[in-house]
């Protein structure tokens, strides 16, 4: 039956591996057509179910037809392991995924883009003595494979741990020089390996050597990256797990990985642009982490007197305005403040004020995590904007209120060109008629510099935890 | 210039792989930057054939390294997928339930 379609012009095939190759097919037209789809608001579920239908093809196929080299298929005692693995994998990630709460979903996703890594690694790490070290280019793409899965497992717990607040910021400028050292390590003992001659087994020591090397420097690499940076991280952290795939997939020829590995890394290369762009800042300044050192006239005094709001003259100013613009930040995530948040909104709408959300790019902890949040406490989303629709808007506000976010909204990107955040693209929040600003405590945000925003004549402050001042001011404007 | 010829398809799927990616997925509205993600997220999780492909061939009459490295990847590999791909899903959801 395997023979049926024979040898034909010398080539071998048989109706097993025919079929295994066109699910591979089918599967790859999947991811694309699902992450066609999931680039669309109204169709963007359905997307994600469609890539999720290609996995589960390639995944069965794969068991069933799937034959080495010498033509044997996958042996029955072989399917129950395989089985048995993917049971525990779906049970786990499944609770994991329905427990999660919104606001630990950057978390959450570099956890998996962890565990995606680890595998590439694991994978290329199995396959290397198999490998033929005849052929550079399948010793190449083992060892690009380890490596860049090595860095995205490691970088990504790291990431997760950060977010998690497991883990600590660790700014050195020792840290360029071993990172650097650490690359040229990387490279040496990959140069080695391919040009020795040795065989895989006697190379073994290089592949693991090449292995822990890598995973320090995943470590390393995202050590002294955080705070806003966070989204910029999670994003090429993102791509890097993609391109792992991709090469293992070379080691495998196999469409569906490689094409599959190239989406994700091309998917998470546009979105490291588009953070990196938010904050006007290059790729390569991000990962060296130049930020917050300060520029000449970042550290200059401060424009006056930071002025405090009454909770009773705040909710009259609200309930009494036509038009009022949320921008919500990174401290509203941190406070888990969105129901709160969309409470006050609701009771401000209620009053017949026209309640808006204005979303930086880079609100939140991961690209679009404001959104999310904002979702999950049923903000209709409609009402919210992104920076260069609301923009135009700003000076006929009555109201901009400003929760936990401090950078998005510092004028100096645009008035100071000495300023460390010079150009990055912000909300026009002190175009607007009156400015309240929720804040923790009188500290600087990310970037280490004072914000006018927060001393304008226009600006008034209220300090305390978000939810907690959201809460009070809802129950001020409802005793009105 | 012999490594091009020698790797003439593997690069040109590289290439225009790369293109269509990025033709897919430009001009994302910032709402569904973060369900993008973990949707494609989850696809990266296509190193799982391989983890079935290595634990498939291997023996497994006895207990090696390399069998329960091969395990080990194909469950950390379907953690991305399964929970990739639900995570994504319950996002999206509660996008839809706002629309009404």
């Amino acid at each position: 039956m395997d023979q049926v379609i024979g040898n034909l012009n010398g080539v071998d095939f048989t109706l097993g591996g025919t079929l295994l190759e066109l699910s591979y097919l089918l599967a790859a037209l999947f991811f694309v057509y699902g992450l066609k789809l999931l680039s669309h608001p109204e169709t963007a579920r359905k997307g994600n179910f469609y890539a999720a239908i290609g996995m589960f093809l390639a995944i069965i196929t794969t068991i069933l037809l799937h034959k080495n080299a010498q033509g044997v298929g996958i042996p029955l005692v072989n399917v129950w392991i395989i089985l048995a693995a993917l049971g525990v994998g779906s049970v786990v990630g499944w609770i994991i995924a329905l427990r999660i709460k919104m606001t630990a979903m950057p978390q959450l996703v570099s956890f998996y883009n962890a565990t995606g890594g680890a595998a590439s690694a694991l994978v290329a790490l199995l396959e290397f003595p198999n490998a033929d070290m005849n052929n550079t280019g399948s010793v190449l793409v083992t060892i690009l494979g380890l490596i860049i899965g090595s860095i995205a497992f490691s970088g990504s717990m790291i990431a997760y741990g950060k977010l998690d607040g497991k883990v600590g910021d660790i700014f050195s400028g020792m840290m360029k020089y071993v990172n650097i050292f650490l690359l040229l390590v990387v490279v040496a003992i990959s140069v080695f390996i391919m040009t020795s001659g040795q065989t895989p087994e006697q190379l073994n020591w290089a592949i693991y050597l090449l292995l822990a090397v890598s995973l320090v420097y995943g470590v390393m690499f995202v050590m002294p990256i955080g705070g806003a940076d966070m989204p910029v991280v999670i994003s090429l952290l993102n791509s890097l797990s993609g391109v792992a795939a991709m090469m293992a997939g070379f080691i495998y020829n196999n469409q569906a990985m490689i094409l599959g590995g190239i989406l994700v890394g091309a998917a998470g290369t546009i979105l490291t642009i588009l953070m990196c762009n938010a904050m006007n800042r290059s790729l390569l300044n991000v990962i060296i982490g130049s930020f917050g050192v300060g520029g000449a006239s970042a550290n200059k005094d401060q424009v006056g007197d930071m002025k405090e709001i009454t909770m009773s003259d705040a909710s009259i100013l609200l309930s009494y305005s036509k038009s009022v613009v949320i921008v919500p930040g990174y401290g509203l995530a941190v406070a888990q403040a969105q129901h709160a948040c969309h409470e006050l909104d609701v009771i401000l709408s209620g009053k017949g004020v026209n309640v808006r959300y204005a979303i930086h790019p880079v609100a939140g902890r991961m690209p679009g995590h404001m959104n999310v949040l904002l979702a999950e406490a049923d903000v209709p989303y409609n009402q919210l904007f992104e920076m260069e629709s609301i923009n135009p808007d700003m000076p006929h506000t009555d109201v901009v209120m400003v929760i936990g976010a401090n950078d998005v909204v510092n004028p100096a990107a645009i008035t100071d060109p000495g300023s460390p955040i010079a150009g990055m693209p912000i909300i026009n929040a002190h175009l607007a008629k009156n400015i309240i600003v929720m804040k923790r405590g009188r500290g600087k945000g990310y970037a280490g510099i004072e914000n006018e925003l927060f001393f304008d004549a226009k600006t008034r402050l209220l300090f305390g935890d978000a939810k907690n001042t959201l809460q009070n001011l809802v129950n001020e404007i409802k005793s009105l | 210039m012999v490594y091009f010829f020698t790797y003439k398809e593997a690069i040109f799927i590289i290439a225009l792989s790369v293109f269509l990616g990025i033709e897919v997925i430009s001009h994302v509205p910032s709402v569904l930057h973060t369900p993008l993600m973990s949707g494609a997220n989850a696809i990266s999780g296509v190193i799982i054939i391989g983890g079935i492909i290595l634990v498939g061939h291997s023996d497994a009459s006895r207990l090696s390294l390399e069998l329960v490295l091969g395990i080990l990847a194909i469950i950390f590999a379907t953690l991305n997928v399964v929970g990739g791909f639900v995570v994504t899903d319950r996002m999206l959801e509660m996008f839809k339930k706002k629309k009404k």
